[in-house]
């Protein structure tokens, strides 16, 4: 069997709080993205985000935290998808094979550290968030909620933080190091991020428009999604169902520029190239790109160029992006469009491009626009981020 | 299954570790909560005018990697991997102060793109046109053996012959005083601040840069070969000594075949226990190491383990200062590193000649 298997999947995002209610929103273009509510910000009446319906209390009680808990937002939002994936996989006994826990984050707690910044001096019932600023909190905190006891890391690289866990996770299974994996990643919104992105001036005053030649930038958003990988022994042993598998992966750096792309999207070409060598496919072989399609002038561009690289002569699939439905929710972003590629390959769609009006003038490259049922048994899915960093995970049907 | 060696070390941290040999000049500072770092001349590895611009981490990191990569005579690398608990903590300081201060006006990117964790790896890749792998991995104490292992599974499945890998972190001002409030860094009323008879909780804080080239061939410049490399989220301290002979027992090495045990003692009396119950019962009879009073404590302060432990593989010496007891060996092979904070985040490291 090429790939390894994954055998559950958990999500929260602007468009939804399970699995579910994702695939649905993504079926009837029911796009989230809204003015910021959950934070206090002077760019909210000119910012549009995806954020997640649930406020902080309510995901406290969901999670039954207790009142003293230090849980950021973050923490809250990667528990609530780890446990879904696990439920999901039928795990009941989490230490029961070698089993591991690789996040992602990119602004950890962040959201907490904002709030409380100068506040923690004059008040010593907040001096508990202090330690929950840290990226590898969020990874402690879920391990501690599922009891799981061994290999927890966390890989932050901006916003393909994701992507290079799902693959850490795939290469710590394929070596045979652990037999189980939780891999996925998390980031909730914060001030913090809507201003940095506001200062590099990527940020949309308007709905996302990704590789439409009017395309102002991105709308930020916040999600966390998790999945489960198994070695082929646990799937045989406990007969479980796979729901598709990870057959291709690869990471490389740009090395341009610190937040931009090179033009010829250098580091884009050479994640999905390599992606191609371990898969073993042809780039003819896939059914549909998820591109990483931020909608920023750069991104696009820069993608788009390193895709017909890849094609050169052959015919692009279909592709779209699905970031007008969740905006970019950065270090989470490959993690829920792992679990939509999933869902493509599970129910054969192809999902629209939504907001696309004008093709780019550089190029003659067209998303598709509507939802459309076809076979999908690969899916390409790419992620970019500050730093060069670029990575291509491969989704394969399980014969 | 092809092999690790480490074949070129760099290390900036609060002790002169450049232009030495090895501690030879190190000074066990017992006054200050906080060391920082003995600054290189950065301007003979970096043009001044980017300098300005970097971050503290950056700076560090890029030297430290330039350091590991002439020692290991190495032009380029397939794979970049870097561990760190916080980045670049100073510019995402100023970037919020100045979200806070400024209500939301007036910024400047700078701050915030170094804010993200992956600069110092992403600017490494940018120095030296890498357009390999790239990871960087931020998991509190296990950030660095994160990268660790990550490169050694790369070189045993042939997918990279040479990987630079390092640890590195900064001191922020205002985060040593959130620190120092939740008492993760010891109060300035505690001094002396002798690490091995704690009598509070906290440490002393540190921060550094440590860089090592890893290749799956041996050269006239290897240090050591990294036999594994193991990392545990969560153990009881009735636990420690099990796994660890556990894991050396996966090894084929006894105990009585380690040369030296270095571990991470920080002067935590909640938590240095862990290293409290390897020195009084499995490794009574083994040389024991410390370092922590050297590099201070952060989140990637093990790479100077590391960077110790190959060492004195190299040059079959152990400085007196960094010794736990009188304990000797003639010769030092195999040395076993054990590192964990708080009580969560135990990575366990081995090494032979």
């Amino acid at each position: 069997m090429k790939g390894v298997a994954i055998t559950g999947m958990g999500i929260i995002s602007s468009i939804g709080n399970s699995v579910e209610e994702n695939f649905d929103s993504l079926l009837n273009e029911n796009r989230a993205i809204t003015r910021v509510q959950n934070i206090s910000t002077i760019h909210a009446d000119i910012n549009k985000v995806g954020e997640i319906k649930k406020t902080n209390s309510e995901l406290i009680a969901e999670l039954h935290l207790p009142a003293n808990n230090n849980f950021s937002r973050t923490a809250m939002i990667a528990t609530f998808a780890a446990k879904q994936a696990v439920e999901n996989a039928g795990i009941t006994a989490i230490n029961e094979f070698r089993t591991g826990l690789i996040s992602a984050t990119s602004v950890g707690g962040m959201d907490m550290t904002e709030k409380y910044y100068y506040d923690y001096f004059e008040k010593p019932e907040l001096v508990k968030y202090i330690s929950c600023h840290d990226g590898g909190d969020v990874a402690d905190k879920i391990a501690s909620e599922l009891g799981l006891k061994g290999m927890v890391t966390t890989i932050s690289t901006a916003c393909s933080s994701a992507a290079n866990s799902i693959m850490l996770g795939a290469r710590l299974i394929k070596s045979g190091k652990l037999d189980r994996v939780i891999v996925g990643g998390a980031d909730a919104l914060a001030k913090f991020t809507i201003n940095g992105f506001k200062t590099l001036m990527i940020l949309s005053d308007d709905y996302n428009k990704p590789f439409d030649n009017n395309r102002k930038g991105l709308n930020l958003g916040e999600a966390a999604a998790y999945l489960v990988l198994e070695s082929d022994e646990i799937v045989k042993k406990q007969n479980k169902k796979v729901l598709a598998r990870v057959s291709g992966y690869g990471n490389a750096n740009d090395a341009f520029h610190q937040t931009a792309s090179s033009e010829n999207g250098d580091g884009a070409y050479l994640a999905m190239k390599k992606a191609f060598e371990v898969s073993g496919l042809q780039p003819s072989e896939i059914d549909y790109i998820n591109v990483h399609g931020t909608a920023t002038p750069n991104n696009d561009l820069s993608e788009g160029r390193a895709i017909l690289r890849i094609y050169g002569d052959e015919k692009v699939p279909d592709f779209s992006s699905t970031k007008p439905f969740t905006g970019h929710t950065l270090a989470a972003a490959a993690a829920i469009e792992a679990v939509y590629s999933v869902l493509a390959i599970q129910n054969n769609v192809v999902y629209p491009n939504m907001n696309f009006e004008t093709p780019m003038e550089e190029f003659n490259l067209q998303p598709q626009t509507s939802l459309k049922n076809k076979n999908i048994d690969h899916v390409l899915s790419n992620s970019f981020g500050f730093g060069g960093n670029c990575s291509t995970l491969i989704f394969s049907k399980s014969e | 299954m092809k092999k690790t060696y480490i074949n070129g070390v760099g290390c900036i941290s609060t002790q002169k570790t450049f232009d030495t040999v090895f501690l030879e000049d190190a000074v066990y500072n017992q006054n200050d909560n906080i060391l920082s770092v003995v600054s290189p001349v950065y301007k003979d590895f970096i043009a001044p005018a980017a300098a300005r611009r970097m971050a503290k981490g950056v700076k560090n990191g890029i030297v430290a990697s330039a350091l590991a990569m002439k020692d290991a005579h190495a032009e380029n690398v397939d794979a970049i991997i870097t561990g760190t608990g916080l980045g670049c903590i100073e510019d995402s300081e100023k970037f919020l102060k100045n979200i806070l201060d400024n209500n939301e006006e007036f910024l400047t990117p700078t701050a915030f793109i170094q804010s993200t964790h992956n600069t110092v790896g992403a600017q490494i890749a940018l120095t030296m046109q890498c357009k390999g792998y790239n990871f960087t991995y931020v998991n509190g104490a296990v950030s660095f053996e994160s990268a660790l292992l990550d490169a050694k599974m790369q070189l045993e499945e042939n997918e990279a012959n040479s990987i630079l890998v390092g640890g590195v972190d900064e001191n922020g001002d205002y985060t040593m005083e959130l620190f120092k409030l939740a008492k993760r860094v010891k109060q300035e009323s505690e001094q002396p601040f002798t690490l091995l008879a704690p009598k509070t909780i906290g440490s002393v804080h540190g921060e550094g840069a440590s860089f090592f080239v890893l290749e799956s061939e041996k050269k006239d410049t290897t240090y050591a070969e990294i036999l594994d490399v193991q990392i545990i989220n969560t153990l009881e301290e009735n636990e420690i000594e099990t796994e660890i002979t556990t894991f050396l027992k996966a090894n084929n090495v006894e105990v009585s075949a380690v040369d030296a045990i270095v571990l991470g003692f920080n002067g935590d009396v909640k938590f240095d226990s862990y290293y409290k119950r390897l020195t009084e019962n499995t490794f009574s009879d083994t040389p024991q190491l410390y370092y922590k009073h050297l590099c201070g404590e952060y989140d990637t302060a093990s790479a100077f383990g590391l960077w110790m432990a190959s060492k004195i593989i190299k040059l079959q010496e152990i400085p007196e200062i960094v010794k736990v007891n009188s304990v000797k060996k003639s010769a030092y092979n195999t040395i076993l590193l054990y590192n964990q904070l708080s009580g969560k985040n135990h990575s366990f490291t081995l090494l032979s000649k």
